[in-house]
């Protein structure tokens, strides 16, 4: 399946959970939020949500900024 | 200074400055700067994780055992987007405090007070503890106030702009017209003009810019906490009225005739 993580598409195997992609992508949980198709998922969920063919996650953490500084990130 | 803790939110902080991450030249001078800064509050923004890991993770250089991480919604226009970015920020920190930022304007940074007091509301109603980026009106913060705001954080000038406390009158209003802390956050260049926030009464300072920016940051963050600290103990000190003519200050009796 194809997915769209932070705006590049990348393949995914079938069953693949949001837990399941972090490991992938080698992030660690404590560090991140997780928005899946628009909608912000908790930390708790990351293990029981399977993620689907077409679906836009967005992968957050924390950057260096002050106030006012950077554009959106998305 | 230990007697006269900054109270925040339900907590208390020895450090009235508070600074930010960007623009250093490089993470381990951004982290001898908050070292030298004294500051227990950093700001950080919310974004994109980024996939590549051509950079190392700004995490890495702070202590989160010393330092409360505070997540900014910079770069954010409206309301709605500021108010996404404040519980993106609450997934990550797993923290409940923003720093709320609704831009207005590219140019000048200006925030859209209009949304700020939307999103401040509606965060507030969440249990967000809510610190607002706005500008120097005194009709603006006791919105913000009344809209639950945890402080107002009034511009002395311009983000990024070094051109100081610009209406210090304004901000002496915004003292005088509400009861939660007022912090100035954006404008101050140099050390004076974090200790002209604080003689003005002030309860903090939030910095980015005028020390990431500075020739030194470290040197440049030791003025800055020493700035603040000398500031405020002069508002609590109570200056000397300022008089048109002077005032001798040895007596004349004893002179030689």
């Amino acid at each position: 399946m194809q997915l769209r993580v932070n705006g590049k598409t990348r393949a995914g195997r079938d069953g693949l959970t949001v837990t399941g992609l972090l490991a992938d992508l080698q992030l660690h949980p404590q560090r991140v939020a997780v928005q899946l198709n628009g909608e912000i998922l908790r930390r708790e969920q990351f293990p029981e949500v399977v993620l689907k063919d077409g679906d836009t996650v967005e992968i957050i953490t924390f950057m260096a900024g002050g106030t006012g500084e950077g554009g959106a990130a998305w | 200074m230990t007697q006269d803790p900054l109270r925040l939110g339900g907590r208390e902080f020895r450090s009235r400055l508070i600074v930010g991450t960007g623009k250093y030249p490089d993470y381990a001078t951004m982290q001898r700067a908050h070292e030298a800064s004294g500051a227990q509050i950093v700001t950080v923004a919310v974004r994109r994780v980024n996939l590549d890991r051509t950079q190392e993770s700004m995490l890495n250089y702070i202590d989160e055992s010393r330092y409360t991480l505070l997540p900014n919604t910079a770069g954010c226009y409206t309301a709605a987007e500021a108010i996404r970015y404040a519980r993106l920020g609450r997934e990550v920190g797993l923290s409940n405090w923003v720093k709320l930022e609704v831009i207005g304007d590219e140019k000048t940074l200006f925030p859209d007070t209009e949304g700020l007091v939307e999103a401040t509301r509606v965060l507030v109603k969440e249990g967000f503890i809510v610190l607002p980026y706005t500008n120097d009106d005194v009709v603006v913060a006791k919105k913000l106030e009344d809209a639950g705001a945890a402080v107002v954080m009034p511009l002395g000038a311009p983000i990024g702009s070094g051109l100081g406390i610009r209406n210090p009158y304004n901000i002496r209003l915004i003292l005088e017209a509400v009861k939660i802390p007022v912090i100035v956050d954006a404008g101050v260049g140099t050390a004076s003009d974090a200790a002209i926030a604080m003689e003005l009464g002030c309860d903090g300072v939030l910095m980015n810019t005028a020390i990431a920016g500075a020739k030194d940051p470290v040197m440049m963050a030791a003025a800055m906490r020493h700035a603040v600290e000398a500031g405020r103990l002069a508002y609590l000190a109570g200056r000397i009225p300022k008089k048109l003519y002077a005032t001798a200050s040895s007596p004349l009796e004893g002179m030689i005739a």
